[in-house]
């Protein structure tokens, strides 16, 4: 299995394509007024859970 | 029960038109909070499920990663289309909607000129992988050489070209940059994504995304790099994911 699958215009996006703009891209919005995961690494913290699903499921 | 909290997508003009999509992450109907001449689409969202213990737990959930992705990237994608959007970043939640605005007040004129950045452009991404190099010329064996001294000195030119394939991959891939930042308004690199989410066994040597108006000249600079030794995939258009960044105050 692999979670990259082409891109057709408005079709499938790569998960993985989509997860560098969401985790490392977008606004990030300091301060008191949000519940905040600014602190959270997204990037490290999601990708190492792909990868070990990835692995689960390509391992036998 | 406690009060829902309010996820938050994106922020545009005020009068930015209404987006055509259905629902939102966990399903939830999207919703437009006015203040300060912008607008910020919101959903209200279970205050279990999108509390930050939750959020830190679901990250790691792949499922919940992928839907809830998917489902955040259909609101922006949705939005992007009615004109300039700035995306916020992925699992921002407020407690309510009044605080959303005090947002949208406060840090106008930094969101003002976020959106006049991408005003009329578009992402797009260009990710490179190294051509795999030719099947190799058998390397002469030194004259008298054993069987032991040649394999040693074919296994040794084998590591060499293949170092030296990557690091003519890489610089090739930097040089490819230049040519599509020089045809775009901004651009932004990435890390290269892992092999094991690309699902490809060629190395990924570029992975970088373009702000531009007209995609036109970043077509052409992948297509006169056709036959080059990085083999370059386009991606897009994207909301504007990469270049939405507020200028510090």
């Amino acid at each position: 299995m692999t979670l990259a699958t082409q891109q057709a215009p408005g079709h499938d996006i790569a998960l993985v394509d989509l997860l560098d703009r969401l985790l490392a891209g977008g606004v990030v919005i300091t301060g008191e007024i949000t519940i905040s995961l600014a602190d959270v690494d997204l990037v490290h913290v999601s990708l190492r859970a792909l990868i070990s699903s990835v692995s689960t499921l390509v391992e036998p | 029960m406690a009060d829902a909290l309010v996820y938050l997508y994106a922020v545009t003009d005020a009068d930015h038109p209404e987006p055509a999509v259905d629902a939102g992450v966990d399903g939830a109907p999207v919703r437009r909070l006015v203040a300060g001449g912008l607008a910020a689409f919101v959903s209200s969202v279970d205050p279990v499920r999108f509390s930050e213990e939750a959020l830190r737990r679901s990250l790691e959930d792949l499922q919940w990663l992928e839907t809830t992705a998917r489902a955040h990237h259909a609101v922006v994608d949705a939005v992007a289309r009615g004109g300039p959007v700035a995306p916020v970043r992925f699992a921002t939640v407020y407690l309510d909607d009044d605080r959303v605005r005090d947002l949208l007040a406060e840090r106008g004129a930094a969101f003002a000129a976020a959106l006049d950045r991408v005003r009329g452009r578009v992402e797009w991404g260009v990710k490179g992988f190294a051509v795999p190099s030719a099947a190799p010329a058998e390397p002469d064996a030194a004259p008298g050489a054993g069987p032991g001294a040649s394999y040693l000195a074919r296994r040794l030119a084998e590591r060499n070209r293949a170092a030296k394939g990557q690091e003519e991959a890489l610089a090739a891939a930097e040089a490819v940059h230049r040519e599509l930042a020089a045809a775009a308004a901004a651009s932004r690199r990435y890390p290269a994504q892992d092999p094991r989410l690309t699902g490809r066994r060629e190395e990924m040597v570029l992975n970088a995304a373009y702000l531009v108006a007209d995609d036109g000249p970043l077509r052409r600079v992948v297509e006169q790099h056709a036959d080059g030794p990085v083999q370059l995939e386009l991606t897009g258009p994207w909301a504007p994911y990469s270049f939405a960044t507020l200028e510090e105050q």
